[in-house]
């Protein structure tokens, strides 16, 4: 970066190199944070598209049971503090991940992927009592659209239960890399938007389902 | 060239600590807000305090939203500042994307029944 007799060209040249290495030296973030989380927007698409379709089918009962009749809100409400313990118990991980104590982002993980387990099997539970019930997403156009969009989340919730796992053996083989940070913070911004989704969930569905 | 260098890892050591993670006690004050923000709705519809149910649905409406900023904030890490702004664009496309196919939806297909015209007697299908 000498300053004498450099031309524009040149000086073009070097600017562009020095941009390139911030890429790599910020953690090997470079596009992957931005790129990530365009793809978390879509996913948010895909959940809006199921609202939507939720919304639009909610009072098409075809004479089956009402929100009212088989909604539960006591189990939703524990269901609702088990992801939300899960969200915080993440963002430990993610400050002992800042701080480089490998013991304790995997002790946060572990208790975070406990409290997911927890959020898939009572929402399982919910779902085979609902379907004993007789309230099966054949019965009507609103139960149909109520297990498309909450089996969805859950569905996510699972595949970020695995993610969670891989990353436990990942960062207990290799400990807490560039590569594995990278990945932590991914999957951190995957599994907060997961909580998002849910606030929509307990919300439309559940709280106002009930109201109405 | 050296200081030059130094200078250089110093301004993106500042920049890879002031982006994308928060602190513990944003962290924890966002968990504060949000338990807040989940139990009061929550509480409303079971217990129904309120007689008015209009009024309860616009207040849980309205804490959801809340609880979405708050959630957006603390915990996903959106500003001004991150990846030189453009999570904050991409984030605001997606919200217009969002209010455009869930309202329109609801728009649409709420007043397609009395926009059909009407359906005579011989043009319905016979009864089983």
């Amino acid at each position: 970066m000498s300053t004498h007799a450099l031309n524009a060209g040149e000086a073009d040249a070097t600017f562009y190199l020095a941009e390139e290495e911030d890429h790599d030296h910020a953690g090997g973030d470079g596009g992957t944070m931005l790129g990530f989380w365009i793809y978390l927007m879509s996913d948010a698409l895909i959940f809006a598209t199921l609202f939507a379709t939720y919304g639009v089918l909610s009072t098409s009962y075809a004479g089956g049971p009402a929100p009212r009749q088989i909604f539960e809100l006591p189990l939703v409400a524990v269901n609702t503090a088990m992801l939300l313990l899960s969200s915080i118990t993440f963002g430990m991980g993610m400050i002992e991940m800042e701080a480089g104590r490998t013991r304790a982002v995997q002790a946060w993980l572990a208790i975070t992927a406990l409290f997911g387990i927890a959020f898939v099997g009572i929402e399982l539970h919910e779902f085979a009592g609902l379907i004993a019930e007789g309230a099966t997403p054949q019965r009507s156009a609103f139960l149909s659209g109520f297990f498309t969009l909450v089996g969805t989340h859950g569905l996510h919730v699972t595949v970020g239960l695995v993610w969670i796992a891989v990353m436990l053996v990942q960062v207990g083989q290799r400990g807490l890399v560039p590569e594995n940070k990278r990945r932590l913070m991914c999957l951190g911004m995957f599994w907060h938007l997961l909580d998002v989704v849910w606030i929509g969930v307990f919300t439309f569905v559940y709280l106002l389902g009930v109201l109405r | 060239m050296s200081a030059l260098d130094g200078n250089h890892d110093a301004g993106l050591h500042s920049h890879g600590d002031t982006h994308g993670h928060g602190s513990r006690k944003s962290y924890l004050i966002g968990f504060a807000l949000s338990v807040v923000l989940t139990a009061v709705p929550f509480w409303l519809v079971m217990t129904g305090v309120l007689a008015d149910v209009q009024t309860t649905v616009l207040l849980v409406i309205a804490l959801a939203f809340v609880q979405i900023v708050v959630h957006t904030v603390f915990f996903l890490h959106v500003t001004t500042k991150a990846e030189g702004g453009w999570t904050l664009m991409a984030l605001i496309f997606t919200a217009v994307l969002i209010v455009i196919v869930i309202s329109g939806s609801l728009w649409i297909m709420y007043h397609l029944n009395s926009n059909m015209m009407p359906m005579t007697a011989g043009a319905m299908p016979p009864s089983p």
